[in-house]
């Protein structure tokens, strides 16, 4: 293999929990107090790793909530039947430690000189890694213009409504509720197609960059719906969240 | 070990009650996790056969004519190398006994092919004298493609990645060639009960 | 199931070659198809983790942890060329 690469040490560390913050019903934020920590990327994630008494060891990736420059969190959606993110979000708690490398990822990232226009494409919680992405590009007072596409089972689902809701100057967010949408919702309230991408995503010929977080099938569908509008594939960036069985 | 971390523990069944049962390192499991290395094939039962084969020479069930063979219902316990262990799984299939019967081949040792190209290897008599199936349905419905639908080979007192999902043939063999895992450093035989993970062990 | 991508072994990655590898580009000894790793096809609910060509599914790389050590498989790649 050939190509750029971070250099750097990464080695498995401990992380004291800070904060354990309400987002949803089903998801928490969690701020750590991360020593030594040197600093992230927007989009990049850490690995967390768990160790019970007997010595079974579950690990998982999460992605970064946090912009570089602010304290390290993660958000964590609790998965039904899961074995990790249970604990994490109901067990976890200010003052535990927790087990975790990074940052790690030198794809899934952007900066301000990265320019854009940005389209950031979410399915469920992979909208935490794009949450990273606007609020460094907040904090970097770049002005870049930036269309988020949030897909949602229902709106209280919405993970950071507050912020997504009052969106920074230069950024439009539209969410579409897929499973069921408060009275009056005037939104989009299917999933992600063609249609849809058509009406709300930049056009290919402004050279748009796109980054397209979530579920498998959600990521494929959107990429193929944008690289089939001719954005290209190089500018087109994905990154995969597991659901069943990756809890 | 790292340190441990406070409040979290693994989930498992009360050991007590499963005592002989459960092979070394393994723990029970109420779900049925899907393991895959590549993608789920979807092979059309229309399109399926099953062979057992040695040099040249192969023998060919078509789906109907797989179907029509006499089967038997069977619950096993099935050990995964991944450590969990899942008891009295109920399945259906022909048993292999029949089929190397039928196919009027034999041989030392087997490779099974399957669709998706995952293969596995295992000694002719560990599929012999009641011990394993091409099984068709679980939990009396028909095996579901992540389960290895249409068939899949069942061999339960194996590891359970010989029980190949997606299996289309036998081929027999006078060496015990490695497949797919037996390639990346898994034990050629695969025995839970004196906990054969890996090469050497 | 499905199957996840090169950003999801990015840390794996990196403690086998001390580095970030998932901009790095693969190619694939099977079809000839180039992209960068965490573009790749990674299937982590194995016995072992299996990274395959989106285009051809062919094998590319596997890692297999064997009593504390990784093990590590990359015959699926192109050779530097």
């Amino acid at each position: 293999m050939a190509g750029t690469a971070l250099r750097g040490r990464l080695t498995w560390q401990i992380a004291k929990v800070t904060a354990v913050a309400v987002e949803t019903a089903s998801v928490r934020t969690i701020t750590l107090d991360v020593p030594g920590w040197p600093g992230h990327q927007a989009g990049q994630h850490v690995d967390i790793r768990l160790t019970d008494e007997d010595g079974y060891v579950a690990e998982r990736s999460y992605s970064i909530a946090s912009a570089p420059g602010e304290p390290v969190a993660i958000t964590v959606e609790r998965l039904d039947d899961g074995e990790v993110s249970p604990y994490l979000t109901d067990e976890l708690r200010a003052g535990d430690d927790l087990e975790l490398r990074g940052p790690i990822g030198g794809y899934f990232v952007w900066e301000p000189d990265d320019g854009g226009p940005l389209l950031l494409l979410a399915g469920g919680s992979g909208v935490v890694p794009l949450r990273s992405i606007l609020r460094h590009r907040e904090r970097t007072r770049s002005n870049v213009p930036v269309r988020l596409l949030y897909a949602s089972r229902t709106l209280d689902d919405v993970i950071y409504r507050g912020e997504l809701d009052q969106p920074a100057v230069g950024v439009e967010v539209v969410y579409t509720l897929t499973r069921h949408q408060p009275p009056g919702w005037t939104g989009y309230a299917r999933r992600v197609d063609a249609a849809l991408l058509a009406e709300v995503a930049w056009a290919a010929g402004v050279m748009p960059l796109a980054y397209a977080c979530g579920p498998t099938s959600f990521v494929e569908a959107v990429s193929q719906v944008l690289v089939h509008s001719s954005y290209p594939p190089e500018r087109v960036k994905t990154e995969r969240f597991g659901t069943a069985g990756g809890t | 070990m790292s340190p441990v971390s406070r409040g979290f523990h693994r989930r498992r069944q009360d050991p007590a009650a499963n005592a002989g049962r459960v092979p070394p390192g393994q723990y029970v499991t109420k779900d049925f996790p899907v393991l895959s290395a590549g993608p789920t094939p979807h092979t059309p039962t229309e399109r399926w056969s099953f062979s057992i084969g040695r040099g040249g020479q192969r023998k060919t069930w078509s789906w109907a004519e797989f179907r029509a063979l006499p089967s038997q219902d069977v619950t096993v316990d099935i050990h995964c190398v991944t450590k969990w262990t899942k008891l009295d799984t109920a399945w259906q299939g022909v048993s292999v006994d029949t089929l190397l019967d039928l196919s009027g081949h034999d041989g030392p040792f087997a490779l099974a092919h399957c669709d998706g190209g995952y293969t596995t290897s295992l000694p002719v008599e560990d599929l012999r004298g009641g011990k394993a199936w091409v099984a068709y349905a679980r939990d009396g419905r028909p095996l579901e493609p992540e389960h290895g639908g249409p068939a899949r080979l069942l061999v339960p007192h194996l590891y359970f990645w010989k029980s190949a999902k997606w299996v289309r043939s036998l081929e027999l063999r006078d060496t015990n060639d490695p497949g797919f895992w037996e390639n990346y450093g898994y034990h050629i035989y695969g025995d839970p009960w004196r906990e054969q993970r890996y090469a050497g062990d | 199931m499905e199957a996840l991508d090169g950003n999801a072994i990015g840390g794996l990655l990196y403690e086998i070659f001390d580095t970030d590898m998932t901009s790095a580009v693969s190619v694939c000894g099977n079809c000839g198809a180039a992209c960068q790793v965490a573009e790749l096809a990674v299937y982590t609910h194995a016995p072992g983790t299996v990274v395959r060509c989106r285009s051809c599914d062919s094998v590319l790389m596997v890692f297999v942890k064997i009593h504390n050590r990784i093990c590590v498989d990359l015959l699926g790649l192109a050779a530097p060329g």
